[in-house]
Parts: structure tokens; sequence; C-alpha cells
């Protein structure tokens, strides 16, 4: 297989990969925003912070309000992470791999580039914002569901895995960051619903709130939510799954040990976490080394089967 | 629709299909008699399928405008050509014959020039052409063919016999939308594939696959082949695509290929570098290579000439075979193949007036609004002159061009293209203008493909067929049975 080909099939996966966790979490702080006291403080523009983006959004942008943050994060194209850039990659990368993939994929895609390019006023403006959401969610779904069922499971899709769960990763990772950064802005004087309204949203950005309530049986706490989000060894977008996924691909293609020996070095349970405290700025930093870890993780991908 | 084939005026064209007198062509009857039993709705409803259908499949071509390239449905008329076998058996052959005197005389190019010597060809018009390439002197390819791969473009003038427009040895591309043509219509048209003996056209990928693995300079079981595409931009990178998945090879461009301190070609896969036997390249001669031809080309390989200088790989077409398609060249090829093969070419050259000659050159200034003049190494209809569509201006544009540079064109009457009917807006069929590109392979066998790329110019009275320019294409039947 051609490097040049293995390496589009994985960022294609991650731009979809991203391309549908960017629209859940925008979705779902509009539903936590909803539910917020007035008098907490957490604004639109985590959103930007949680995405590493602040010094590109103050290039572009003064006000830090929803609609700004909203067009920066999915529709503006000076922003290379936004729901729209990732898209126009996406697109790209399938448009020069269509030698190895199912040819209706090509249809797929291009019918999701063009419904989010053309309703992507609904998803600025607020009164259709959930629906449209929905619908990029549930046709990336799609793209992956007939690229799982078609594609014969041979290096190719491993490339497709390899991306689509290192993007997944990093991206729960982000998700309990935001969780956890929304708590510290509220100033320590969290109440309990408060918590719970968070962290409940943590896991629905996740699609992992009934998962949570089946498996962990208990309410919901940051605790519980962390460690779930983190080392649950079955749930598909914890970061232990991911790595778990992530060690299979890269077994199965030729020099893969490379690889594996740098995701077996990736540990998700040794920040220890046992009360409400353990989620304040040390986590986050922890949060932060995963991401590194990760990115390098990225690298190696990139040395091992598609040097420059 | 009922056709009243007696008003059906090709203006003393010579019509694929229907005779002089109004008769339907035996190939064409089966065909003809089905259209005319279905009702006007039916044939617009079959047309729309035959669009949705390339919709679907993704057929497209590129064109380049100034607003940037353009990807557009490729252009197709449901109605076929139909061609009987027995003419086409002697076509073929004619195909065959002349590739295999190119192939000679280009070999010779490159060695001992006996043609020159022996006075065939003017030796200047070799040694001043654009495509003769010093760096290919003395080299001989795998099976000694340098032209593995040509579409020879056919058109049938008044009289109803194909003749020779021109030799495409470069990178000749249509053959995928000969397939896809095919394939709309057996989707389109699938009854009469029920009664016609209609032949089929789909051996060419496996014929291909075959003639590259030929040329393989290891002798391997699996020899490795890649198409190399100058990339998505290209305008034929759909073909391009469509070969590399029909034969189950990679296709790959020139950053995915390196030459190795061995002078051996490899390219970059994710178990490492993996070797490479045999290019089908579709990247013209001049971007080969940035180390020996343009230096700035991103689209090429360095050392890649090297390495095919020194047998490590196969390159189809081989460079330099470009010489033999250059248009002053043309006019020699009946000649060429009396020297070579000691045979009467089977097809016929079109008339062709070389402008670096006095007396040809004062003939076709005198006669410009009459005659087709053509730059001698363009392709894709770009910058000629079609002398009775032309205006004064652009009559005398030309005049001062080919003083200028009167080696780079050549000039060739005005031809009566034969006619077909093809459906036009109103649902009627009118006859239009077509010629006809099949393609032929030569590596240790010689192939041809069954009839070939039909394309037609949808405009009325228009004689210019390149897509490029506003033209369309149609499925070509060669018919057993019912000759003619």
């Amino acid at each position: 297989m051609l490097s040049k080909v293995a390496e589009r099939l994985y960022w294609a996966a991650r731009y979809l990969e991203r391309v549908e966790n960017t629209a859940r979490l925008v979705s779902v702080y509009d539903k936590l925003l909803f539910d917020l006291p007035r008098e907490v403080d957490i604004s639109w523009y985590s959103l930007v912070e949680l995405n590493s983006a602040s010094d590109l959004f103050s290039e572009r942008y003064r006000i830090r309000d929803e609609h700004n943050v909203v067009k920066f994060i999915l529709a503006d194209d000076t922003n290379p992470s936004s729901m729209l850039s990732a898209l126009r990659m996406l697109r790209e990368n399938i448009r020069t791999s269509r030698d190895v993939l199912p040819v209706e994929s090509w249809e797929q895609i291009n019918e999701l580039y063009l419904y989010a390019q053309n309703n992507i006023r609904l998803g600025i403006n607020r009164s259709k914002r959930y629906e449209f959401l929905d619908q990029v969610v549930s046709r990336c779904q799609m793209l992956f569901g007939m690229l799982s069922g078609t594609m014969s499971h041979d290096a190719p899709w491993q490339f497709v895995k390899l991306g689509r769960d290192l993007e997944r990763s990093d991206m729960t990772t982000r998700i309990l960051d935001a969780g956890a950064a929304a708590l510290i802005a509220a100033n320590g004087d969290a109440s309990v619903n408060l918590r719970q309204v968070v962290w409940g949203n943590v896991l629905r950005s996740a699609s992992a709130y009934m998962s949570y309530r089946r498996s962990v049986r208990m309410s919901v706490t940051g605790p519980d939510v962390a460690c779930y989000l983190l080392e649950d060894a079955h749930f598909p977008r914890s970061v232990e799954a991911c790595l778990t996924q992530l060690e299979i691909s890269a077994g199965k293609l030729p020099q893969g040990h490379h690889v594996v020996e740098l995701i077996r070095e990736i540990n998700p349970s040794v920040y220890p976490i046992t009360t409400e405290a353990d989620l304040g700025p040390a986590f986050r930093s922890f949060l932060n080394d995963l991401q590194i870890q990760l990115c390098q993780l990225s690298n190696r991908i990139s040395q091992t089967w598609f040097p420059a | 629709m009922t056709m009243d084939w007696k008003s059906y005026d090709p203006n003393g064209f010579f019509d694929e299909l229907v005779c002089r007198d109004g008769s339907i062509r035996p190939p064409a009857r089966q065909l003809i008699h089905y259209l005319e039993s279905l009702p006007p709705e039916e044939i617009e409803s079959r047309r729309q399928m035959a669009e949705a259908t390339i919709q679907e499949m993704g057929v497209s071509f590129t064109v380049y405008t100034e607003e940037g390239n353009i990807d557009r449905a490729w252009p197709f008329d449901i109605v076929p050509r139909t061609i009987s076998a027995k003419q086409w058996r002697t076509t073929a052959a004619g195909l065959e014959q002349r590739l295999k005197a190119l192939n000679l005389f280009i070999n010779d190019l490159y060695h001992e020039q006996q043609v020159l010597k022996d006075g065939i060809i003017p030796a200047e018009i070799i040694t001043e052409s654009r495509n003769f390439r010093p760096e290919c002197i003395g080299i001989t390819p795998p099976l000694g063919v340098w032209a593995h791969i040509c579409g020879t473009d056919l058109v049938r003038d008044g009289d109803g016999e194909f003749y020779v427009l021109e030799d495409n040895l470069r990178v000749p591309s249509g053959v995928s939308y000969m397939l896809e043509n095919r394939a709309i219509t057996k989707r389109v048209l699938p009854e009469l594939f029920e009664k016609d003996d209609i032949l089929p056209i789909d051996g060419y990928c496996a014929s291909l696959f075959d003639m590259l693995a030929s040329l393989s300079p290891r002798d391997v079981r699996k020899p490795v082949i890649v198409v190399l595409t100058p990339g998505i931009f290209n305008s034929a990178y759909f073909e391009h695509a469509f070969l590399a998945q029909q034969m189950g090879i990679e296709l790959v461009e020139g950053s995915d290929l390196m030459v190795g301190d061995d002078d051996c070609v490899y390219m970059k896969t994710i178990s490492g570098p993996e070797r490479v036997d045999v290019i089908y390249r579709r990247i013209d001669d001049l971007f080969l290579d940035p180390s020996v031809f343009n230096k700035d080309s991103v689209l090429g390989v360095p050392g890649l000439m090297r390495a095919w200088q020194k047998g490590k790989v196969a390159l189809a077409n081989a460079p330099g075979a470009g010489v033999a398609d250059d248009k002053v060249v043309y006019a020699y090829v009946p000649e060429i193949i009396r020297y070579y093969l000691n045979e009467e070419p089977i097809i016929k050259n079109v008339e062709t007036f070389l402008c670096d000659d006095p007396e040809h050159r004062a003939y076709v200034l005198e006669n410009l609004d009459k005659l087709v003049v053509k730059p001698a190494n363009e392709s894709g209809g770009y910058g000629m002159l079609v002398g009775p569509h032309s205006t004064k201006k652009e009559q005398a544009q030309f005049a001062k061009l080919i003083q200028d540079n009167p080696r780079n064109y050549i000039a060739q009457p005005t031809l009566a293209l034969s006619t077909a009917p093809t459906l036009v807006d109103n649902g009627s069929l009118e006859p239009r203008h077509l010629d006809l590109r099949p393609f032929i392979l030569q590596g240790r066998d010689t192939y041809v493909t069954t009839g070939g790329l039909t394309r037609v110019a949808m405009k009325k009275g228009s004689l210019v067929v390149n897509s490029s320019q506003g033209g369309g294409s149609k499925d070509t039947w060669i018919v057993d049975g019912g000759e003619e």
C-alpha cells in the first residue's frame, strides 16, 4: 500500500471524527448553557480555549460572544479546525483516495459537505442549531458505518481506524477539560447541582450518558465521570478503549511495533482521582500531558508509515 | 418514435447508420427498429436515465477555464454508432500495421537513422522536431517497442472510407470513456444486447495489463506495475484513477516514487520502498524527470530517465515516442509503412500540405478559407484554424503564424466528416458529425479495441468533436452478421 494513500486515509478519518466531535461539542454547550443558573459565569469562549485556539480567535474577533464563538468553531475558514475547514480537508482527502474507497463513500461525503455548506447559517443562529448539528453527526456516523461495513478490513481500513481512534481519544480529553475548566471558572463555590449539570453534559457530549449509568450504576459525579471517560475498557470513546483499538490496528500493520511501544507508554489512569478536589488545575495539566502524548503518537505514526 | 428516414438529411455527408436513399444500413437495422418502437416519452426517459447514470458513476472530465478548473459531467448521446464487424476487421488490421511501422521507425530514428539516410524523410524534419529526444539515442526499450499505447483518430469522408486523421503516441486519453459509454448503454438500452450481435469491448484493461507486464525488466511472476498521474488537477485524472482501479494496480504521483543508488525505481509504501518494474506514465516527456528535462517540474521523478536508460524500469510509452506523432511526420507515414514493412497502407492518410514546403505553403496561404490548419505539435483541438468557419481576421492571423514558423504548421482539406443520428433538444434525431478513436496496444502482442471512442460534435454543422470544446460521445457498436 502506498504511503501517501495511507496518509490520506488516516487524515480523512481524523477529519471525519473531528467534524462529528465539533458538532457534538457545540450542541452540548448549547444545552449546558441553558441549564446553568444565571449567576454562573461560564462562557461560550471556553470552547475556543478548549480547542487551543485563543490566539487565532483574537486575531479575528474582538467580542467573545456566542455568535462569534460559534461562527469561529463551525464556519470560519481561517480557523483550520473549524467544522467546515475539517469537512473541506476530509473531502479533499477522500477525493484523492477514491481508488481505494467504496464508490458510495464519495457520494456520501459530497452530500454531507453540500449539506453543511448550504445550511451553515442554521448552525450559527440558535433556533435550528440542534437539528442542523444532529444531521451532521448522524451523516458522519453513516459514513463511518458504510466504510466499516464495505471496506475490506486490510491495511487501508487499519489506517482509517488509527485516524478515528486517535482523534477520538484526543477529543475525549478535551471534553473532560471543558468540564473541569467550567467548574474552576465557577470559583470553587459550585453547588452539587451545578456539578451534576456540568458532568452530565460532559457525558452527553461523548454520547456516554446511558452507558455510564448502566456500567457505573451511581449518580453522576466528577470523579466517576472522569474515570469512566479515561479508563473504561468497553466504552468506545474512552481514552483507554481508543488506545486498545489503536494498539490492535497498529499491530496489524508492517513495522507496527514502533507505534505499539509508544501506545503502551500512554497511561490514562496514572493520575489518581478520588474526590472533586482532584479535578482542579493539576487534573487539567494531566489532560494537557495526555494530549501531548497523543500528538507524539501521531508523529510516530507519520514517521513509521508515511515519512516525508 | 416514428422517423421518416427519407426526410433525415445528412446533407450530402456519409451517414453511419442511414443510406442516401433513406434505407437503414444492415448493422444498424435492429437498433433503428427498436428505437422506432419506443414512444417519445420513453426515449426521453432513457435519455434522463443515461444522465443520472453518468452522475452516479461520477464520469467526469475537467475543463480548464480562466476561473479555474471545472469538473463536468461527461456529455453522452444515447444513440449508438454502428460499424459492421467485417469492415472493422480490415480497419483493425490497418491500425496494427500502422503502429508496427511507426515503432520500427522510432527505433530506427534513435539508432542508425537509415530512413533518413535513404532519403525517405528529410533529416531536418526530425532534427527540428520538438519531440525528438537526443537523450534517447542508442537506447533499445524492451521488445524494441516505443509506442505501446496509441490512440489513432479516424474519420470517414464523403466516400464512406476511413482515413487516419492523426496518431497520438504520447499520452492518448479517452479509453475509460469508451468503456463507460458501453456500461451506460447496457443500462439504458439493455433489450438490444439480447437480440443484436454486438461484440464486447471489455477485454481492454486485461490486455493493457498483460501488455504492460510483458515489458517488465525483471523476470518475475508478478511484476509491479503502476499508473503515474500528474495528479488530481489533470483533465484526465478520472481516467487515470479508473484504469488503476480496473487493473488493480497503484495510482502514483511523482512524489510517491524515487530512484535508488542502484538505478532502480521504488515506490514509497507502508512497508518501506518497493521496486517498480513498469510505469504506465500519463505525464508528458518533459515533466518526467526534472534532472534531465524541465527543471521546475514537480510532477516527475529525479533520476527516472537514468533508470529507464539503464533498463531498470520500463516506461509506457517510452520517452521520445512522440517524435512520430508530429503532424509533419504524419504526412510521411504511408511512405514509412512501405519502407519498413514493404506493404501498402491499409488505411489512407488525409491529404496533407506541409507549410515548410514552398509550393505547399503558397497553396495553403491562398486557400486558408477552405483548409484546416493545425500546429504540428498540439493536441486537444487547440490552436487550429477551421477555414470555412473562420473570419478574415483569424485567417490573417494564421497567415502570419505560418510565415513566421512554417515548419510548425500543416493544412488539410476540410473533411466531409461522416454523421450519425443524434438525439437533439427537441427530442428528434438529427445528423451530427463524428470521428472515432480506437486504441492500439503493442507489447509482445498487438491488440486493437473493438471499435473505439466515438466523439460527436453536438452543435449542428460543427466539425469540432473535442470534449474540451463542446463535443460529446456515443457508444460504438461493432455488429457481427448483417454485413453491408
